[in-house]
């Protein structure tokens, strides 16, 4: 059998492949050859089979067959053949086969060698791609090597100790006294690992966290030594001395300084320093800066470190480099709820950035803009939001005009400028704009009586040349037949009055009705404008008729319904036409499942106080808002997550007395919703005088044991045509023996008058165990949502 | 279980690399030529063969249509990809979200300067011709997904004995 071909001819003859069929033939025979060769158990030429079964592997073919040869070659004694043995484990195997569990003994003798680079390449494996199994057994030996004085080995120890906590961290403990004399170490790299392994044990163990506080100080004379002291060759990049360990140092620190006020304390002097000292000229200074900026805004920093911090940030947003500008608005983005006035001060700036060229900076200064507007700056904001709006790419659009609404309504100074920014929107991205913001934008316009003939007027003139943005045709198409008549009788207090007669608004809708761009829904909106321009229009009744009557035998169902009522309405109930086609009445702002206690300021006033403890059920309320989806099995039913905190704490009276407003305390029936395991809830209705589909329930738990229910959490889900809002409740235990009671309230709103029905889950802790149940409440009184 | 896998699927599609999450660390590092071929693929992480391959034809796919207008940042599925173009290799490396994207940039750097040391004036071919000792050098300066050694003398030394050793 002659000698396998050597690396690098086989890869010198596959690169000389052309087609891909070819070099797959010419991998299949070597893979022939390899295998034969691996049968014959040659051990001089295995390693050299097994570097080529690498390569190909590496190409993307299957190399399974060489596991075990792998192992064979981690057994031999001779380095070359260790070095590829343990290279092929990591590439080839992996925690699902059984197989590496075979290089477990292998790896503990190797550990214990006698040649530091055999113990070098044993951790390295282990570090890499240890399995539980395998970590527990080596973990003995692992803890043995941090312990020497062997710098190399020390370092790749402590990286492997992370790995193996990672993979099993109850063995967490046993490398607790090896970390004693960690940071005493003068060899960086040993130090950098070793501080490595401690944000690794502080991040997994609260109790390690505690533990190693009192490093704070060392921490800070490492790090201090690193800023002060000259160059240093060895770990120098670009003039700053080991810009690696100041970072991992800083994000120690940050784990350790939060939520802590003594630690937070002592590193001040340190990261200000380091936030000055810095250079800034080249990428290494700016990663250290964004560290410390980082670890400013998480401890309990003093303000003026943190306007500090949000300076450096403002300053990474002139720089030229885009990736610093990138860092900067992201961390902008995080910080912005907190400290809102200092990042105000940056608002030019990140205006600026919305002309950038890469995509990933302008969605965030896109955002980040939401963020800043408020009724200040709404009017400058706005001119250049739209600007953005038209010149961005075709993703931003939605998102870019949903922010405006949303911004517009919250702070626009007049109704007229509200009116024309939204029709500044719909004529720009007019297809982008999503499918609620037509009857919101309608509604809108409702609301503001004296703009009714300004807005359709402008809308007239904004469809007559081009109507194939579906939004803008509808909310056009919906005014001009409510308000036809003001825009023929040609008064208009704002503008200039156009002068425009029946028969060009029945020209324009009829153009909408026939034209391929309008979509079915439009052309819905267009007929009954049509329709009710038959009660306002005195000369073109007829010709109204006939359109009607066209369309009755239209293909679209929902064309044709609605021409067939409305020729009945002509035909035999004429009398009542003039009544159904009136005015429409204003209509009310639909609630949502909003937050709506907090009154978001965006900075403008002293914001209220926003200091209390979130709700216990406020916690990952889309995970459990989907649990109970899940559990409740049914499409319809829509699920709730509890509102955020209100600024203060409620007491159960209070909140009644709150709602005691508007309501009508009539005498409906409280029921008991849910009794089992001595706790029991009962629900108290009352009904709104101003709303009658709103219901307010208020329930109170209790509990009848002879031990306290802690954590307790209370869900309700209801079906699709009810909107429920949960407020958040007096407190999260009940005391034992009736003694005590949690109240909350829960809107419901009931527009269709249904029964009401409602599934609730609670959660609580008792008798030290997670209790959890589900139960349906269906014995409602009538009163209370008839 | 019900709970774990509900939130698997509000993150991605595939049930491994949602467990993955909530470790600040390297996931694995890639360098690949223009074309696509893979040079280099350092996993840090479990993952199938088949769930590898997708995830390099994805990075490539990503990284590829960026040139110097883009940051050198991606999202990726939920981790970030910091890639570094040089010549016509993209050395690429997949950290968490929360990690410092400047300092890794630097790490990617130190690397490729210890590799042009080592090889002397590196090009694509040394890298075909010598993978294996390309692995010993990453396996130098990065374990366990962490970054290990950064004195670049020192890995030059190390690598410099290991090789006195074949």
């Amino acid at each position: 059998m002659p000698a396998p071909i050597r690396l690098r001819e086989l890869i010198r003859t596959i690169r000389t492949a052309r087609t891909q069929a070819e070099e797959r033939e010419m991998i299949q025979k070597e893979c022939a050859a390899i295998r034969s060769s691996f049968r014959e158990e040659d051990n001089t030429y295995r390693c050299r089979n097994v570097a080529k079964l690498l390569y190909m592997h590496m190409l993307g073919y299957p190399a399974h067959f060489g596991q075990l040869e792998c192992l064979k070659l981690i057994a031999s004694q001779k380095f070359t053949d260790k070095r590829i043995g343990y290279l092929g484990a990591m590439l080839l195997l992996d925690e699902r086969q059984d197989v590496h569990l075979l290089m477990t003994n292998c790896i503990k003798n190797d550990l214990n060698h006698s040649t530091q680079y055999v113990q070098g390449l044993a951790l390295c494996t282990l570090g890499c791609m240890g399995s539980s199994e395998m970590c527990r057994d080596l973990a003995g030996e692992v803890e043995k090597l941090l312990k020497t004085s062997n710098s190399y080995l020390r370092k790749k120890a402590a990286l492997c100790a992370v790995h193996v906590i990672r993979k099993v961290p109850e063995l967490m403990e046993m490398f607790l006294p090896a970390t004693k004399n960690l940071l005493n170490e003068k060899n960086h790299g040993v130090l950098h690992t070793s501080v490595v392994l401690l944000t690794e044990m502080c991040e997994r163990s609260p109790d390690m966290l505690s533990h190693f506080r009192k490093l704070v100080p060392q921490l800070v004379r490492i790090l201090k030594n690193l800023i002060m002291s000259g160059y240093s060759p060895e770990h120098d990049v670009s003039g700053i001395s080991d810009p690696f360990l100041q970072v991992r140092i800083l994000r120690l620190l940050r784990i350790l300084g939060r939520n802590d006020d003594d630690s937070s304390e002592a590193m001040n002097d340190i990261l200000a320093q380091v936030a000055t000292n810095t250079e800034t000229s080249k990428n290494v200074g700016n990663a250290i800066l964004y560290e410390t900026v980082l670890t400013i805004m998480d401890i309990k920093s003093e303000s003026g470190l943190r306007v500090l911090a949000i300076n450096i940030l403002g300053r990474f947003l002139l720089n030229n480099d885009k990736n610093i500008r990138y860092v900067a608005l992201t961390s902008l983005l995080k910080t912005v709820q907190t400290d809102h006035n200092a990042v105000q001060r940056h608002r030019s700036t990140i205006v600026d950035c919305l002309k950038d060229l890469d995509v990933s900076i302008k969605r965030r200064a896109m955002e980040l803009s939401f963020a800043l507007v408020n009724g200040n700056n709404i009017r400058g904001m706005m001119k250049e939001l739209l600007y953005f709006l038209d010149s961005c790419e075709p993703e931003f659009k939605a998102d870019c005009a949903s922010g405006i609404f949303l911004a517009a309504e919250k702070y626009a100074p007049s109704k007229r400028w509200h009116i024309d920014t939204i029709m500044r929107v719909l004529t720009t991205a007019g297809s982008y704009v999503r499918d609620d913001a037509v009857p919101n934008l309608i509604q809108l316009i409702t609301n503001s009586m004296e703009m009714h003939a300004y807005t359709v007027q402008k809308l007239y003139k904004a469809i007559l040349g081009d109507y194939s943005q579906q939004p803008l045709v509808q909310v056009a198409s919906w005014c001009m037949g409510e308000y036809g008549d003001l825009l023929i009788s040609g008064q208009c207090e704002e503008e200039e009055p156009v002068q425009v007669t029946e028969e060009e608004v029945l020209d324009i809708l009829e153009s909408v009705l026939i034209s391929n761009m309008s979509a079915s829904v439009t052309r819905g909106y267009a007929l009954t404008a049509i329709m009710k321009l038959s009660t306002r229009f005195t000369c073109t009744v007829n010709r109204i008729k006939k359109v009607v009557s066209i369309y009755g035998s239209s293909i679209d169902v929902e064309l044709q319904q609605r021409a067939v009522e409305y020729n009945a309405l002509f035909k035999k109930y004429d009398h009542m036409r003039s009544a159904l086609l009136e005015r429409m009445p204003v209509m009310e702002k639909v609630t949502t499942n909003g937050p709506t206690e907090i009154v978001q300021t965006n900075g403008e006033t002293e914001p209220a106080v926003l200091e209390t403890k979130p709700p216990p059920s406020g916690l990952q309320p889309t995970s459990q808002a989907n649990d109970l989806l899940d559990l409740l099995g049914g499409n319809d039913i829509t699920p709730v997550i509890p509102t955020a905190p209100t600024s203060k704490p409620a007491s159960a009276g209070g909140e009644l007395l709150d709602l005691l407003g508007d309501l009508n305390l009539t005498g409906i029936p409280s029921i008991t919703a849910y009794s089992k395991n001595g706790l029991k809830i009962e629900f108290t209705f009352e009904r709104s005088n101003t709303n009658p589909s709103v219901t307010v329930i208020t329930i109170q738990a209790s509990n009848s044991t002879e031990l306290d229910m802690t954590d307790f959490v209370f869900q309700a889900a209801v079906p699709k045509t009810f909107q429920l809002q949960l407020l958040s409740p007096s407190s999260s235990s009940i005391p034992a023996f009736n003694t005590g009671t949690i109240t909350q309230v829960i809107k419901v709103l009931n527009p269709q008058k249904q029964q009401l029905r409602m599934r609730i889950k609670l959660t609580y802790n008792h008798k030290g165990s997670a209790m959890q149940d589900l139960a349906e409440v269906n014995n409602f009184p009538p009163q209370s949502w008839q | 279980m019900r709970m774990i896998s509900q939130h698997c699927f509000l993150v991605s599609k595939t049930p491994n690399i949602c467990l993955l999450q909530w470790t600040n660390q390297i996931r694995f590092i890639l360098i690949q030529n223009r074309a696509g071929k893979t040079r280099l693929a350092k996993w840090y992480m479990q993952f199938d063969d088949d769930e590898k391959q997708k995830l390099i034809e994805e990075v490539h796919a990503v990284v590829t249509v960026r040139d110097a207008k883009h940051t050198n940042f991606v999202e990726f599925r939920n981790f970030k990809i910091i890639y570094r173009r040089y010549a016509g290799l993209y050395f690429c490396i997949c950290v968490d979200v929360n990690d410092n994207n400047l300092a890794y940039l630097e790490a990617i750097h130190n690397f490729v300067e210890v590799l042009n040391e080592y090889f002397h004036n590196v090009c694509e071919l040394d890298l075909v011709f010598n993978f294996y000792k390309v692995y010993t050098v990453v396996d130098e300066m990065f374990l366990a997904g962490e970054i290990r050694e950064t004195s670049q003398t020192k890995v030059l030394k190390q690598l410099l004995m290991l090789q006195s050793l074949e």
